[in-house]
Order: C-alpha cells, then structure tokens, then sequence
C-alpha cells in the first residue's frame, strides 16, 4: 500500500515537474513585457532578407530568430530603437527597413507615384480643354456642306 | 486635311507602344535576382572578430591576422545544400593557390563541419567557428554560401551571394583578386 501511494506521489511530482519545465521556456516573453512589446514593435518595422517578404517580428526563420535575441540583447543594454537601426542597416543596408529613407537613391521610390499622378492630372486636363476647344469650333460652313454630300452619297449607296 | 488627322490616327498605336515598353521593362526584370541585395558593406573596413578555429578550439582567427594580404572570406555550414554546390569551385580556386581561402563555418556543430570538410575536401587555409553566427550577423549574412574578397588594408571589396561559380570566379573575382595583388 505504501508503495503505491509513493508511487502516485512520484508520478504527480513528475507532471509537476514536466509543468515547470513547461513554464520556464515562456519565460523570457513575461520576464520584462514592456521590453518584448518594444522589440515586437521595433522588429516589425524590419525586414526578414531571408524570407525577404516578411517582418523579423513575423518570421521564425533563424536569420530573424538570431536578430531578434540581438535586438532584445541592444535594449537590454540601453541602446535606443534608432541605434537599433543603424546597427541594422549598416550591416544589411536600407533594404532591412519596411520603410526606406528619403534620400538620392530613393527619391524616385518615393515621388514616382506623386510623379504618375501629376502627369495623369494634366493630361486630364489637357484633353479636357482640347475637347471643349473643338466643340465650340465646331464645323465650318465648307465642312457642313462637304459632311451633307458624304452623307447624301453614303444613303444613296445604300439604297441600291 | 489629311495632316492635320495623321497624328490622330496614329494614336491608336500608343497603347501598343506602352505595351512593349512594359513587356521590356518586366523583361528586364526577370533577369536581376531579388535576393541580391547590395551589401552596404562594400568599401567598408571588414568587421572585426576572432572566434575558435574549426579543428583546433584553442586557437583563434582573427581578420587582423590578413592584414597586408588579398583573400577570400568564405560563409559556409555543413547544412547548406548550395555550399555543396559550391565546394568542387572553392576546391578547384585553391589548388590553383590564385588566392588563399579562409572559411567561416556559419552556425554548425564542429563535428559536423570537420566531417563534411574530410569527406568533401578542404578548400580553407582555416575555418573560423561562428556557432552562435553572431559574427555572421556583423558580416550582414543572410543566405549563405557567402564569399568577401577582402583586400590587403582589410577593406571589404566585393560580396557574393550563394555559390561562387566558375563564371563568377572568371569574370569578377580572380580579376579583383589579381588587381589587389598589384595596388
């Protein structure tokens, strides 16, 4: 009898223990929340170059995985979100970032669109003017006699 | 009349006209490799770092031991199927001694590496051991196989992305290699 009661306290000890162990591995997420949440901010402003369409934050390739613990590791240390960045992108270049800078070699990145959209604008409008141009000229009277003919003509033809 | 309606009609051939253009300029397209993602680390001074050797741990490797000398730094790991592909290349470029070839082997386990290098054959004068890739990460390595030509004032000059092949080690890094060797 003793022995089984030995026995299940073993047991309850051993799912005990196999809970904590359990628990442990989360740890690191509940250990400072307010440091996980800026890491989980800053990581999705970046990109992950291996899976290249992916923030590091959403990726658990083991390029983003390894960013992530160095990213954690720099806030622990008191480097500020910029520094961060820098740290990134002078190892990987502006392609790490979800959002390139605004400078020479983005310029047309960046004001394409606006770009495209003004000179849909004024062909817009160019075409706009032009149209109403043509219909105030309208036809002169040699035209409207010419059109009368062709006209004329074209029923004639039809006719037979 | 006539003149003035020419252009007009003319018009009908512009849609065709972008068209081309676009087809040209998707063409274009298809041709470059989105993985290839300039490395801001060209024409920068090569990281600095010294980690354990592959075969023996006691020792280290530093980039500071290549001062004055043109070489090769080449990422590697035993999991990286491309390395496969590469090695016969990386082989052949040694035997040639047209330039020394220092390996880092990128997040692997020693033995694993040791035994890929003694079944495949050794390329590297040395093999750095990088377990935890943190020195990857200061080289900016994100697919690997990853090769540096670094030249003798320990600049880093040019970076390849995945396999060097024959063609790449003709036309772009034998030459470097051999311009370095004279500057």
């Amino acid at each position: 009898m003793n022995s089984i009661v030995a026995k299940v306290f073993a047991l309850m000890l051993m799912l005990f223990a196999g809970s904590a162990a359990f628990g442990k591995e989360a740890a690191p997420a509940a250990e400072d929340p307010a440091l996980e949440q800026r890491m989980a901010a800053l990581t999705s402003e970046l990109r992950c170059l291996v899976c290249q369409n992916q923030t590091i934050a959403d990726s658990n390739a083991g390029l983003a995985v390894d960013l992530k613990n160095e990213v954690r590791e720099k806030m622990k240390q008191g480097m500020s979100d910029r520094e961060i960045i820098d740290f990134m992108v002078t190892r990987y270049g502006d392609f790490v970032l979800y959002r390139p800078p605004f400078k020479a070699t983005t310029l047309f990145l960046w004001l394409g669109p606006l770009l495209l959209l003004a000179a849909g604008l004024l062909t817009l409008l160019f075409r706009l003017k032009r149209g109403r141009g043509a219909a105030e000229t309208g036809l002169s009277e040699d035209e409207h006699a010419r059109a009368a003919k062709l006209l004329a003509a074209g029923t004639e033809t039809e006719k037979q | 009349m006539t003149a003035e309606t020419l252009p007009k009609t003319r018009l009908y051939l512009l849609p065709l006209g972008i068209f081309f253009a676009l087809v040209v300029l998707l063409g274009v397209g298809l041709t470059l490799d989105p993985r290839e993602v300039p490395s801001p680390l060209i024409g920068k001074p090569a990281p600095h770092f010294e980690l354990p050797q592959l075969h023996d741990p006691a020792k280290t490797f530093s980039e500071q031991d290549m001062r004055g000398k043109v070489w090769l730094l080449n990422v590697w790991a035993s999991w990286c199927v491309s390395c496969r592909a590469e090695h016969p290349v990386l082989l052949e470029l040694a035997k040639s001694n047209a330039v020394s070839i220092y390996g880092l082997n990128y997040k692997d386990q020693r033995k694993d590496g040791v035994a890929w290098l003694q079944s495949l054959g050794n390329p590297y004068q040395i093999s750095a051991f990088d377990l935890n890739g943190r020195v990857g990460i200061d080289y900016g390595v994100y697919g690997v196989p990853e090769t540096y030509v670094i030249d003798k004032r320990g600049v880093i000059r040019y970076k390849q992305i995945g396999p060097v092949t024959s063609e790449i080690l003709k036309e772009k890094i034998l030459p470097l290699v051999n311009e370095l060797n004279r500057g």
